[in-house]
C-alpha cells in the first residue's frame, strides 16, 4: 500500500469544513420565498378526530396554508408502508395498519400529526399551529408491549386484532428444543426487558422541499441516510412524483444511527405542501419533536431458557419475545425483531437446537424501527446475559463457559438461517481478557472493597450479521428492495478520480476511506480523489448507509468498478507502449512495463483515453466504469468486550472504570476511523445500560422528551476505552471487510449489566441501571 | 423590533431583531453564519456555543437583543485565515469529530476551557476535561478522541 492506501490512518478529508463551520446541513440551505412548516401534533396517545377548525389559524399573519390529512389523501398521496413482509407461522401476512402522513380519522400516539401550517416565518407557523383547533374524542390507550396482547386491551388498528402484527418463529422445531431442555442437566431461565431508546442524532431531522411548477419537478433536501431509497419510496408508494421528477439531496447529515433511514411524514408533507401552496417549504424538528416523532429503538420483552449437559455444553436454547413496534409500522420495522434479531440467537456458540418466537405488537407509542445495531443488540443482550447468568448458576468461570461452547469450524450453519463464514472467537476473547487483566480482577475487587466500593466485571461475546445483504436472499425473506450497492468511477483526462457511490456518509468518513481505495489501487494521493454521494441527480442509484454496509457492500462496488477501470487503462497503456498487457504495472501514479524502463504517467494514460488519438482498435474513448455489487453472504463481525465497574453502595451510582473491546472486523481500511466507530458505539451501549430510557406514562405521554429528562451519555459518564482488533478476512467480498459501525452498541450493554450484577451480587437488574435501581437491587 | 449592534468575528454588524430573536437565530438567519448549530433548544447539547466578550455561552438561549455592544466569536471566526486554531487542528489530528454537527460547539467550549485553565494556572487532566464537557453532547465519538484532542490542544497552547 501507499502512504494513504488500505490500512493507513489517513486524517479525514471532510474535517476541514466541519472544524471551520462550513459544513452544509439541511437546515443551512435557504431558498428564495422559503416558508416554514409547523405540525399540529396530537397531545393524546389515542383519539378520534371529530373535526378540525382552521379558521383562526388561517387568519393569522403570514399563513399561506393550513392543511390536513383529508386534503393529503384527497390529493392521492399514499399511505406510509413497511417495506419488509413478514408472514406469521400460520402463513398469514403481517397485519399492517394504515398510516397517513397526516392523520385522517384517528391519532395513535402523542406526536402523531393531525395538520400542518405553512407560514412565512418559523414563529408565525408555530403560532398558527397552536391556533388550529382539533376536536379530539379521547380514546383509551395502551403502551406496554406485553399488556397490549391482553384481552380487552385498547385496539390500535382495526385490522390487527389483539394488537398482534405477526406471530413468527425461526429455528429448530420447538418440540425438539423443549425435549433438549427437558433432558438437560441444568436449565437457566430469564425474563429480560430491552429498554426503549430514542436515537438522538444531534442534528434534528429536517426537510426543505420545493415544487417547480415550470418544470413540474420537485427538489427535496433532507436529513437522510439513503436518499435514493427515499426517492424510490416517495415515488413508488406515496405517489408524490415519479422518480425522474424528484431530486432528493442528503447533504451533510449530522448523525443517523438508523433514525434517518426511514421516510417520515414530515418529508412527504413538505413536498406535497410545497406544490399545494406554491412556496418552498422548510421544516426543522425541535428537539422535543425529535423525541416524539423520530422512530425509537429496542423495547422488547423476552423470556429465555438455555440448557446445559454435564459437560456444560449447550443443549438447547428457546427464546420467546414480544417486540413493540409502536403505533405504526415504520419502513423496516418488521425486519428488526425477526431477521436482524432472532437469527442472531446462536451467538458465537455451537448450539444444535435453537428456537425463537417473536410476536410484534402495536401500542400507542412512537413507531419503533432500526436504531444502531437494530435487533442485534437485543439478541446479544439476551444471549450474553443468559450465558453469564448460567455461568454463575453452574459455578464456572463465565469466560470458560463461553469458550466451552464457541463455534470453531467454519463455515458453520446455525439452525437460524445464518451460515457463519469466518471468525476466531478464541482470539478476540483472549485479547480482551489480556487487555482487561482478567486474572488480576480479584485483587482489584479487594482493593475497591477497602475503599467502600463494590467492584464487578462482566463479559460479552457478540456476533452480528452485517453487509446487508444478498438481494435474492433478503427477497425470499420478505424484503421489498434489493440490498446491493452501486459505484461509478470516473477518471478525468488529467488523471484525477471521482467516485460516485450510493452509500451515504453521515459521520462515517467515506470521503476519506473510499478515497483510500483509489490510493491503494493506483498510488494516487487521496487529494486527487473526490467522493460524490447523497444526491439523486448525481449518483444514479444506491441503497444508502445502515447495517454497517458501506464497507462490505459499498466499497466492494467501488473495487469492482476499479477492476474495470484498471483493465481498460492497462489495455491503453499496453497499446501505447507496445507491450504485453500482462506486463503492465500501475503503482505510485505511474504505468510501467515490467522489466523495462518504459513508463507513462497515470495522467498520460488517462489523457490518451480522452483524446482518443491512439486507442486499441475498436475501443471506445473515455475512462469511466460502473458496478452494481450484490453481496453473496452476510458478513459476521464478532468480538469480546470486558467491562469493569465500581458501584457506590451508599448511592447506587455506577462508574465504568474500565472498558475493553477486542473486535474482528475483517480487513480494516482506516484504523483511526474504525476506532472512532467503536468508541461511539460503546458509548451508546453504555448509555443504554446506565442512562437512557424512553418512558411513556400509562396513558401514553412521553415523559422523556428533552435532554433534561432523557439521559444522554455525556463525557463524564464514560471512560477512555482500550481497543484492539483481530483480523480474520471475510471470504465473501473482495476486500475481506466485515463492517464496524454497530458493534460497539451491540456488544456493550450486556457487558455493563453483567459487571454491575457481579458487583452487587444480585442478578435481578434491568436497563437502564440507574442509581435508584441499583440501590434497590442491593437493598431490596 | 430592536436594532442591535455587535462585533461578530471582528466585523461590525447591525440588524433589526424582534424581542424574542435568539442569538443563534441572528447568527444563522441574519448573518448566514450557519456553523453555529441548534441541537436541542434547551441549553443542554452545546452545539450552539459561541464566545461573547471572550466567554463561552449557549447562543440558543441568549436573546440577540441582549447582545448589543458585545463582541461575538463564532466557529467561522476562530481560525486566522488559513491557519487553523490549535483546537481546530487538534480535533482533526485526533479524529475528535465524526458527523461534525456538535463540533463547532465542542471546539468553542474547548477553547474556552483551555484558556480558563491557562489563566488560572490549572493543568487540564482527563477528569477535568470530561467534567467541563458536561454541557456538550456528542452522539458519534463517545468523547474518547475529543478528550485526546483537548489534551493535545492544551499542550500546544501552553
Amino acid at each position: 500500500m501507499g502512504m494513504e492506501g488500505i490500512g493507513a490512518r489517513v486524517k479525514r478529508k471532510e474535517d476541514q469544513r466541519f472544524i471551520t463551520g462550513k459544513g452544509r446541513y439541511t437546515d443551512d440551505f435557504k431558498m428564495a420565498g422559503m416558508h416554514f412548516a409547523a405540525f399540529v401534533r396530537s397531545p393524546h396517545a389515542h383519539a378520534r378526530i371529530k373535526g378540525i377548525d382552521k379558521s383562526a389559524a388561517e387568519a393569522m399573519p403570514g399563513v399561506v396554508g393550513v392543511l390536513d390529512g383529508k386534503q393529503l389523501t384527497g390529493d392521492g398521496i399514499g399511505n406510509i408502508i413497511c417495506g419488509w413482509m413478514i408472514h406469521s407461522k400460520d402463513g398469514s401476512p403481517m397485519n399492517m395498519g394504515a398510516w397517513s402522513a397526516l392523520a385522517t380519522e384517528y391519532v395513535r400516539y402523542v406526536g402523531d400529526a393531525a395538520a400542518v401550517v405553512i407560514a412565512d416565518t418559523e414563529e408565525n407557523a408555530r403560532a398558527a399551529a397552536g391556533a388550529v383547533d382539533v376536536d379530539y374524542e379521547v380514546l383509551p390507550a395502551i403502551v406496554d408491549p406485553a399488556a397490549t396482547l391482553n384481552a380487552g386491551a385498547p385496539q390500535v388498528h382495526d385490522n390487527a386484532p389483539g394488537n398482534l402484527i405477526y406471530d413468527w418463529e425461526v429455528g429448530t422445531d420447538v418440540k425438539t428444543v423443549d425435549e433438549a431442555l427437558a433432558n438437560s442437566v441444568h436449565v437457566t431461565e430469564m425474563e429480560i426487558r430491552n429498554n426503549r431508546l430514542i436515537p438522538n442524532a444531534i442534528e434534528p431531522r429536517a426537510a426543505l422541499a420545493n415544487y417547480d411548477m415550470a418544470d413540474d419537478h420537485f427538489t427535496l433536501y433532507t436529513t437522510s441516510q439513503n436518499p435514493h431509497v427515499a426517492r424510490l419510496v416517495l415515488s413508488a408508494f406515496y405517489q408524490v412524483a415519479p422518480e425522474h421528477k424528484l431530486r432528493v439531496i442528503a447533504p451533510d447529515v449530522g448523525g443517523g444511527f438508523g433514525s434517518k433511514i426511514f421516510i417520515y411524514p414530515e418529508e412527504i408533507v413538505c413536498l406535497w405542501a410545497s406544490k399545494r401552496t406554491g412556496v418552498p417549504v422548510k421544516w426543522t424538528a425541535e428537539r422535543t419533536e425529535s423525541f416524539l416523532a423520530d422512530a425509537h429503538g429496542r423495547d422488547h420483552v423476552t423470556k429465555a431458557w438455555i440448557g446445559f449437559d454435564a459437560d456444560n455444553k449447550i443443549t438447547g436454547f428457546k427464546i420467546d419475545t414480544i417486540a413493540n413496534l409502536g403505533a405504526y409500522m415504520s419502513l423496516f420495522s418488521s425486519s428488526v425483531p425477526t431477521y436482524l434479531y432472532a437469527i442472531l440467537m446462536s451467538g458465537q456458540y455451537d448450539i444444535a437446537n435453537v428456537h425463537c418466537n417473536v410476536r410484534a405488537v402495536y401500542t400507542n407509542t412512537a413507531p419503533v424501527d432500526a436504531y444502531r445495531g437494530a435487533g442485534r443488540p437485543e439478541a446479544t443482550y439476551v444471549v450474553e446475559r443468559i450465558m453469564e447468568t448460567a455461568a454463575r448458576e453452574l459455578g464456572v468461570d463465565p469466560a470458560e463457559l463461553r469458550r466451552k461452547n464457541f463455534v470453531r469450524s467454519f463455515p458453520h450453519q446455525t439452525p437460524l438461517i445464518l451460515c457463519y463464514d469466518a471468525g476466531d472467537y478464541d482470539a478476540t476473547l483472549d485479547a480482551a481478557l489480556k487487555a482487561a487483566d482478567y486474572a488480576g480482577f480479584p485483587a482489584r475487587r479487594a482493593e475497591a472493597e477497602k475503599r467502600g466500593k463494590k467492584r464487578g466485571i462482566g463479559l460479552s461475546c457478540y456476533i452480528e450479521a452485517c453487509g446487508l445483504a444478498p438481494s435474492a436472499a433478503v427477497g425470499s425473506l420478505g424484503a421489498g428492495v434489493g440490498l446491493w450497492e452501486s459505484a461509478e468511477v470516473r477518471v478525468n483526462p488529467v488523471g484525477t478520480v471521482e467516485v460516485l457511490t450510493g452509500a451515504h456518509s453521515h459521520g462515517q468518513g467515506h470521503e476519506t476511506t473510499f478515497s483510500q481505495l483509489i490510493a491503494e489501487r493506483f498510488g494516487l494521493p487521496t487529494d486527487n480523489v473526490s467522493i460524490v454521494h447523497g444526491d439523486t441527480d448525481k449518483v444514479q442509484f444506491g441503497m444508502g448507509t445502515y447495517g454497517s454496509r458501506s464497507g462490505a457492500v459499498g466499497m466492494s462496488a467501488v473495487v469492482k468498478a476499479l477492476d474495470k477501470v484498471e483493465g481498460k487503462a492497462r489495455k491503453i497503456a499496453a497499446h501505447l507502449m507496445e507491450a504485453d498487457e500482462a506486463d503492465i504495472v500501475i503503482e505510485n501514479g505511474e504505468v510501467k512495463v515490467a522489466g523495462t524502463d518504459k513508463k507513462l504517467g497515470w495522467h498520460e494514460v488517462c489523457l490518451a483515453a480522452y483524446t482518443a488519438h491512439n486507442l486499441p482498435e475498436g475501443m471506445e474513448p473515455g475512462l469511466k466504469e460502473t458496478s452494481f455489487y450484490d453481496p453473496t453472504n452476510f458478513t459476521f463481525p464478532a468480538g469480546s468486550y470486558v467491562c469493569e465497574v465500581e458501584v457506590d453502595p451508599e448511592t447506587g451510582v455506577t462508574e465504568v472504570v474500565q472498558f475493553v473491546a477486542a473486535d474482528d472486523f475483517g480487513r480494516i481500511i482506516n484504523p483511526m476511523i474504525v476506532e472512532g466507530q467503536v468508541h461511539g458505539g460503546v458509548t451508546q451501549g453504555i448509555g443504554q445500560a446506565l442512562l437512557e430510557h424512553g418512558i411513556y406514562t400509562e396513558d401514553g405521554q412521553l415523559v422523556t422528551a428533552s435532554y433534561m429528562d432523557y439521559a444522554m451519555p455525556r463525557a463524564d459518564n464514560v471512560p477512555s476505552y482500550k481497543l484492539s482488533t483481530h483480523e480474520t478476512l471475510c471470504p465473501s467480498n473482495p476486500l475481506g471487510v466485515k463492517g464496524c459501525g454497530e458493534a460497539g452498541a451491540i456488544g456493550s450493554p450486556p457487558a455493563v449489566i453483567n459487571a454491575i450484577t457481579d458487583a452487587i451480587g444480585n442478578n435481578n437488574l434491568s436497563m437502564p441501571a440507574t442509581p435508584a435501581r441499583v440501590w434497590a437491587a442491593m437493598n431490596g | 423590533m430592536t436594532t442591535v449592534n455587535m462585533t461578530v468575528n471582528g466585523r461590525k454588524v447591525s440588524g433589526e431583531v424582534s424581542d424574542r430573536t435568539l442569538l443563534s437565530q441572528f447568527l444563522r438567519e441574519n448573518l448566514n453564519l450557519t456553523g453555529t448549530h441548534v441541537g436541542c433548544d434547551t441549553s443542554q447539547c452545546g452545539a450552539c456555543v459561541v464566545h461573547v466578550d471572550g466567554k463561552a455561552i449557549k447562543s440558543c438561549t441568549t436573546l440577540a437583543a441582549q447582545m448589543d455592544g458585545t463582541s461575538v466569536t463564532t466557529i467561522e471566526g476562530l481560525a486566522n485565515g488559513a491557519d487553523l486554531h490549535p483546537v481546530q487542528a487538534a480535533f482533526r489530528e485526533h479524529h475528535g469529530l465524526q458527523c461534525g454537527f456538535c463540533t463547532p460547539g465542542m471546539i468553542m467550549t474547548a477553547v474556552d476551557m483551555i484558556e480558563r485553565a491557562k489563566a488560572s494556572g490549572r493543568k487540564l487532566d482527563e477528569k477535568t476535561i470530561r467534567a467541563e464537557l458536561e454541557g456538550n453532547i456528542c452522539r458519534c465519538t463517545g468523547y474518547h478522541n475529543i478528550v485526546r484532542a483537548i489534551e493535545a490542544a492544551a499542550a500546544a497552547m501552553a
